[in-house]
């Protein structure tokens, strides 16, 4: 598979009056892969997915998302995007087929409500309220909302926080099914477990810039190479597969 | 792959006045604020004011001869309410608070002439209702009896014709429902607005609609028209209900209705200008009552919604009469009760108009997106 870039970022600097939030970053995106922003907390990841996703406005840098820049054509890369916020709420009062709709109407496209929510598996709760879903249905809606307009690019940023075992599992099935079908993903999380085997290639970001940018396997084999000894020897099997084996992959949900 | 149909921000802006009015209607305290208030407020003065006719309360002494002709005659009058359980001390001390209107004692007279004898009491509380039970119950009645038997006549030196012509009767229901109307209008446009643009901003909403093509306008457009719709609905319910259950005036039917809906959308506004300032201003929900009520209270008191702002004392009237709930009160009364014309009322309008321009300057200034 050719490696085009679908998003390149050059040089982006952000500014909070003296606080730098991100300092000279670049890195690029490819084409049809799951991109993990790895990194602690005010790191400056979600900054960067913001600026990109062009809810935010840069101090300066260049970025280009499918071909076009974020300076001068924000509205034409807000309709190839799905944006999946932290934390973001939706309409009050209104029904999971009623958010559908809605959104269709913001981004100017027809789609059938059900079939959307049956790629996330929600059909059977098509008449509930948002916050009457479980946290894993709340994900899987959210990502629904940014399949609607058909895009070429989504952002998920921390869409397993919170989530047990089995609705993470589930929600990685769900984002490389979405890559399967052609879409690049970009994604953060806080679980390394999670960036290694669903990441294609990730990025660290630490106080604001990149400190390295390869596939996950890559990285292990060069801290391996390096001399890296975990102090406990690796057992084959870890407490999450433990609990996965006691309790099954089968979703538990209201 | 991409859509290569051209966006449309209607469309867009028609999802959202979809959305929200579906919201707003699902919501208990925009359907509580907006309708059922107000209609109880109807309800309540409609049959308080019970309109046409006058009734005094008349204290009836004890040893009163309740079988004579006299008593029988002021009974069947209607115009008296006769009350004859209480003692005449009970009698003369709410007679003194006004709560009783006049005292009547009637006797026979036991020398022959005249046959009867006949006390009136009346009050300085109720100095009105006395003279209207004197001159229109008590008056004609004694006239009657005491016109001889075989009287003719004379021949009139002038003759007198007499003919009151049909006027409307100005009923409560008249000053009340406008006053509702304006408040109704005043509450979903400040509270309403306020607390949907409040809570959209700090759950996020605004942030992910901002991720899609939508325009800022089509967000405020969208709202705004969800709520002057749902608003206008509220206001043909309890107008209806005023006409048809309380006989409230429509001078001009149809026409009335129509103008009255044009100065409702103008009020609401306003009303929403106030709104969006209020939900820039405050920080978090539970901030929002106190401020919308420093703006809707003094509005609610102050602007005619249930007396009359003549009735206020002289240096609180500069105060009512700067309030823009004042002028849409005005405004709707002169067109529903004396059938003005928008063009009639445009001193009002203008008002209104001024206040819009003031309003949103302030919501520009103060607004938050994020």
């Amino acid at each position: 598979m050719a490696k085009q870039p679908i998003i390149t970022v050059n040089n982006l600097v952000k500014k909070y009056g003296d606080f730098t939030a991100v300092n000279d970053i670049s890195f690029e995106v490819f084409e049809g892969e799951i991109f993990g922003l790895l990194g602690p907390n005010g790191a400056g990841k979600t900054t960067t997915l913001e600026i990109i996703e062009t809810l935010r406005d840069k101090t300066s840098g260049n970025i280009t998302v499918d071909g076009f820049s974020i300076d001068t054509d924000a509205a034409s890369i807000k309709q190839r995007i799905g944006v999946q916020l932290q934390a973001a709420g939706y309409y009050p009062n209104l029904n999971l087929t009623e958010l559908i709709e809605l959104f269709s109407g913001l981004y100017g496209v027809k789609v059938s409500a059900m079939d959307m929510l049956e790629k996330v598996s929600l059909t059977d709760k098509a008449k509930a309220k948002y916050k009457e879903l479980s946290g894993g249905q709340k994900q899987r809606f959210s990502i629904a909302t940014t399949l609607i307009n058909n895009p070429r690019i989504v952002f998920l940023d921390e869409p397993t926080t919170g989530l047990d075992p089995q609705a993470r599992r589930n929600l990685w099935d769900l984002i490389r099914e979405i890559r399967d079908n052609g879409t690049t993903v970009v994604i953060t999380t806080h679980y390394m477990d999670e960036a290694e085997i669903l990441c294609d290639r990730v990025a660290f970001v630490d106080g604001g810039n990149v400190i390295g940018i390869n596939t996950p396997d890559n990285f292990i084999d060069e801290l391996v190479a390096s001399g890296f000894e975990r102090e406990k020897e690796v057992k084959k099997a870890n407490l999450e597969d433990v609990f996965i084996t006691k309790t099954g992959k089968h979703l538990r949900e209201a | 792959m991409n859509q290569q149909k051209s966006y449309s921000n209607f469309d867009a802006t028609m999802a959202i006045a979809k959305a929200s009015f579906r919201s707003i209607i699902r919501s208990p305290s925009a359907v509580v604020f907006s309708l059922a208030f107000p209609l109880i407020f109807i309800l309540v003065f409609g049959f308080i004011g019970g309109g046409g006719g006058f009734k005094v309360d008349v204290g009836v002494m004890n040893g009163t001869d309740t079988t004579s002709d006299i008593y029988r005659a002021i009974e069947k009058s209607g115009g008296a309410n006769l009350i004859v359980t209480q003692t005449d001390a009970e009698m003369l001390s709410d007679l003194q608070k006004g709560r009783t209107d006049v005292m009547i004692k009637i006797q026979k007279n036991t020398n022959t002439i005249p046959a009867y004898k006949i006390d009136v009491k009346y009050t300085e509380a109720s100095a009105e209702k006395g003279k209207l039970f004197r001159s229109l119950v008590l008056m004609p009645i004694l006239a009657a009896f005491n016109k001889p038997k075989d009287f003719v006549a004379p021949a009139p030196y002038a003759s007198l014709s007499e003919a009151t012509v049909t006027g409307r009767v100005y009923k409560t229901i008249d000053f009340i429902l406008p006053g509702q109307l304006g408040f109704s209008l005043l509450s979903s446009g400040v509270f309403g607005t306020a607390f949907v643009f409040l809570s959209l901003r700090v759950s996020l909403v605004i942030k992910r609609f901002f991720a899609t093509p939508v325009k800022r306008y089509s967000i405020i457009l969208g709202e705004m028209i969800a709520r002057i719709v749902f608003s206008l609905i509220g206001a043909l319910i309890i107008i209806a209900i005023g006409h048809f259950a309380f006989g409230f005036t429509l001078i001009h039917g149809f026409i009335t209705v129509l103008n009255m809906m044009v100065l409702s959308v103008i009020g609401l506004i306003v009303f929403m200008g106030f709104g969006f300032v209020v939900s820039g201003v405050a920080k978090n929900e539970s901030s929002v009552p106190p401020i919308a009520n420093i703006i809707t209270l003094p509005q609610f008191l102050l602007s005619g919604t249930f007396f009359s702002i003549t009735a206020f004392p002289k240096w609180l009237q500069p105060i009512s009469n700067a309030l823009p709930l004042t002028y849409l009160n005005k405004a709707m009364r002169s067109v529903a009760f004396e059938g003005s014309t928008l063009w009639d009322v445009r001193t009002e309008v203008l008002i209104l108009f001024i206040w819009m321009v003031i309003v949103y300057a302030v919501a520009i200034k103060t607004f938050k997106w994020e």
